[in-house]
């Protein structure tokens, strides 16, 4: 179906094509445009956009240097724990994905009980048992006051944690995509096998699961939301927040609802451009 | 082994058996390549020629036998095989260039890493064999905006750049279209009258004619004769060698 989608907007260039015309993007720009209508328009939507988003930024904030006010406290909190806790999965996930494909025995096997351990398990169960069972524990065990470790951070180790075993597989399947005649080619030239893999195998891998990786990132930014349940004041925690002390459930959960999915299609759309940007410079 | 490899065979190959899992690969081969020869391994697809290019850079391991490059006992432990695959080029039938890098990066890459070699002088290498091979315009490309014959010209050049003893060719024109075999097997023969040591796959009988000193017939695993081009194609002793070359000859 997309791919027939595709070849009638390609024979038809520059026509109008009722049957390959993205609908569906219409129908949620229109969802967001009348939020952003309300949220302009009606007080009722303004304050609980206002408080949600974490205040109400102003081009002084920006000025003195104050991202996080500039933007809301609320949703800065959300891309913090969302950019962070993803760069840290990535390093989790490539760590795991070579040694879920590594000759040793031991590392194989450490990184395979990591992986099916994390998939095995729901990810809100997940966070409860690393930020309140797992992280005690080591700080205990490292000496460290229970309290030194915030609720973001808490929020953050979790978040890496869990992503990093699904970016692990990811990893995997890039470097199982790159054809096996790279190697031996590589090999063949003297290259050891380390500098094989980090000069020839891993940057076609890394290419080969950017748009996987993309894919992650946003359904990552969306279970950032799960940290609200560690009191972390992202936009989540702050609608309950508001919605709690308000009884203003439509106001607060259409704008949380809003501000996610006005982030993930915006990310969506540049996911969908670069792939096709790929695609073309791969032919 | 008993046997010590004489100085001047720069190849040596002896008893090399391979299996994989109960199918026997290779059963029982022997040569000796001198410095400077070029040899050719012909025969029927399955004969196991392609395994025994690639028991002598080790990228398959022998299940009983020795290979000896350069004097070096590839199957010891102690060897760095690293060492030795800077000093034995392979161009494979599918040309394996890097597609993330340019054709000049792609001949830089090893001169850097195993050569050691400055950014500079890997590029002046580089240029100069892709003058060689006849594609300096290309230094930019990427391979994919190559064709098969340039592809695989790059790929002889990314092997020369290393300057090695030996040049491996594990059929260099299968995956080629006819009219870009000629290119391919010209850099070849022009390496070959340069005193390079070669060992090479192919079914190109045309080469095997004008640039091997040596030509060896493999069937199922082992040598079945090895002669001069001129009496193996002209006057083959063995019925099996005859068989073959009608079949490949008669059209």
């Amino acid at each position: 179906m997309a791919v027939d989608a595709e070849r009638m907007t390609q024979q038809s260039e520059g026509r109008f094509n009722a049957r390959a015309f993205p609908w569906w993007l219409v129908a949620i720009i229109g969802f967001l445009a009348i939020m952003l209508a309300l949220i302009i328009t009606n007080p009722d939507y303004n304050r609980a956009f206002n408080f949600i988003k974490g205040g109400l930024g102003s081009f002084s904030d920006l000025l003195a240097g104050d991202l996080a006010a500039f933007i809301g406290r609320g949703l800065s909190m959300t891309i913090y724990v969302t950019l962070v806790a993803f760069a840290v999965a990535l390093l989790i996930g490539l760590l795991a994905g070579l040694g879920r494909i590594s000759g040793n025995v031991v590392i194989r096997n450490v990184a395979i009980t990591y992986i099916e351990f994390i998939r095995g398990v729901p990810t809100l169960v997940l966070i409860f048992t690393v930020a309140l069972v797992l992280v005690p524990t080591v700080s205990d065990t490292l000496g460290l006051a229970n309290q030194v470790i915030s609720n973001p951070t808490r929020a953050i180790i979790s978040l890496a944690i869990i992503y990093g075993a699904f970016l692990a597989e990811v990893f995997r399947a890039g470097i199982e995509s790159v054809p096996h005649g790279q190697m031996e080619a590589a090999r063949s030239l003297g290259l050891n096998s380390r500098q094989a893999m980090r000069h020839v195998i891993l940057p076609q891998a890394i290419r080969n699961v950017l748009p996987a990786l993309g894919n992650d990132f946003i359904a990552m930014l969306k279970d950032s939301s799960l940290v609200s349940v560690l009191a972390v004041r992202d936009i989540t925690q702050q609608a309950r927040l508001y919605a709690g002390s308000t009884f203003r459930f439509r106001e607060s959960y259409l704008v949380l609802t809003f501000l996610y999915l006005s982030m993930t299609i915006a990310l969506s759309l540049i996911l969908r451009w670069y792939e096709r940007r790929l695609k073309q410079d791969g032919k | 082994m008993a046997s010590n490899p004489m100085a001047e065979d720069i190849i040596v190959i002896e008893g090399l058996h391979k299996y994989f899992g109960d199918v026997a690969a290779v059963c029982g081969f022997d040569l000796r390549v001198k410095t400077g020869e070029v040899v050719v391994i012909v025969g029927p697809s399955g004969s196991g020629k392609s395994t025994v290019l690639r028991c002598i850079n080790h990228l398959e391991v022998p299940t009983m036998g020795a290979v000896y490059v350069d004097g070096i006992h590839l199957e010891d432990k102690e060897t760095d095989i690293n060492e030795v695959r800077a000093e034995v080029g392979m161009v494979f039938q599918q040309f394996n260039l890097f597609g993330h890098l340019s054709v000049l990066d792609n001949v830089v890459l090893a001169q850097r890493l195993v050569r050691k070699r400055s950014r500079d002088e890997a590029e002046t290498v580089a240029m100069e064999q892709l003058q060689r091979v006849g594609i300096p315009e290309k230094a930019n490309a990427f391979p994919r905006q190559l064709s098969g014959g340039q592809q695989q010209r790059v790929a002889i050049a990314c092997s020369l750049a290393m300057n090695p003893k030996i040049m491996l060719f594990d059929e260099p024109t299968s995956a080629l279209d006819p009219e870009m075999i000629k290119e391919v097997l010209d850099v070849m023969l022009d390496s070959a009258r340069a005193g390079m040591t070669m060992v090479v796959v192919t079914h190109e009988m045309g080469f095997a004619r004008s640039a091997a000193d040596r030509v060896v017939f493999m069937d199922k695993g082992c040598i079945v004769e090895t002669d001069s081009p001129d009496k193996l194609f002209s006057t083959p002793e063995h019925e099996r060698t005859k068989l073959f070359l009608s079949k490949i000859i008669s059209h």
